[in-house]
């Protein structure tokens, strides 16, 4: 990654203002041109470094009051084609593969299932296990009781 | 409670917000509303925290290295344990769980070489083993909310 790339990421991690011309603000502070701020936004939208430009709303203020993170235990030959299956689902937000770590934590697949009551999100999580039905050996369901840090990416 | 035109507005800006000078601009043409309200709008519930961000989501894949880690953290050893975690920088989520793996946080580096480091002085200072679960792969990132 580039100098001006790193520098803007960094700067722009708290946030971009939410002001007439943002990047003018942002190029202002860096000491260089909109033009080239613009620009650099625009290369890493496109190589992907940036997934999304945008407002990333508070789950809990929009009424998604009830957050799991769904693990399951899913035999190893379909862990990936379930995996997609499940991230299809709309009320997945994150659904990632990740290893096992025997014999504390036999889970491969995590998926953050979101709801606007308990009872949603109990049943959005008994409609995965029944997609998975013999595949999956076992699951569990990791709600938060507490926010402890939430901030953006340092680097 | 949100307003339908507040709905309106983030439905819509949750992504691909234009990456051109005047972007608000752009956007109030699009919803078919006033820039300035527009503007005062999102300045609104960003301070009310309807919003949590407005910025770029960073792949950090690609950024940098990151890795989801968890303890199992006693009881009476938690507050203790939950500002150690906090204090380092590169700790950027951090969530206690109902689970005997009760303390989950996301840690990113920049390089494997600076992550390892840090999960190894976690692990140390904290004096539990630590959970390392990197990411194998992503089955799906959600990238909006519908409203």
């Amino acid at each position: 990654m580039n100098d001006l790339y790193q520098k803007i990421i960094t700067m722009t991690q708290s946030g971009l203002p939410v002001e007439s011309r943002p990047f003018l603000s942002i190029a202002k502070e860096l000491g260089v041109s909109e033009q080239l701020v613009i620009d650099s936004f625009k290369k890493m939208n496109d190589s992907g470094l940036i997934r999304r430009i945008g407002i990333v709303p508070n789950h809990y203020a929009i009424g998604y009051t009830h957050n799991l993170m769904t693990v399951w235990d899913i035999d190893d030959k379909k862990a990936d084609s379930l995996g997609k299956e499940i991230g299809q689902l709309e009320f997945v937000s994150h659904c990632y593969r990740r290893p096992r770590h025997l014999p504390d934590w036999p889970y491969n697949i995590f998926a953050m299932v979101h709801g606007k009551t308990k009872q949603e999100a109990d049943e959005r999580m008994e409609e995965i296990r029944i997609l998975l039905q013999s595949d999956c050996h076992q699951f569990c369901a990791l709600k938060s009781s507490r926010i402890l840090k939430k901030t953006g990416l340092r680097l | 409670m949100l307003s339908e035109l507040d709905i309106k507005i983030l439905n819509r800006v949750q992504s691909d917000f234009p990456v051109c000078s005047d972007p608000f601009s752009v956007l109030a043409i699009e919803l078919d509303i006033d820039k300035a309200l527009l503007i005062k709008r999102l300045s609104e519930l960003q301070q009310d925290n309807t919003i949590s961000r407005f910025g770029c989501v960073i792949n950090h894949r690609k950024v940098g290295k990151s890795l989801l880690a968890a303890l199992k953290v006693p009881h009476e050893k938690m507050e203790d344990t939950v500002t150690l975690v906090n204090a380092y920088l590169e700790v950027n989520h951090n969530y206690q769980r109902e689970h005997a793996f009760n303390l989950w946080f996301v840690v990113t580096a920049a390089t494997q070489c600076r992550l390892d480091k840090v999960l190894d002085e976690l692990e140390s200072k904290t004096g539990f083993p630590l959970l390392r679960l990197p990411m194998l792969k992503p089955h799906h990132i959600n990238l909006a909310f519908d409203l």
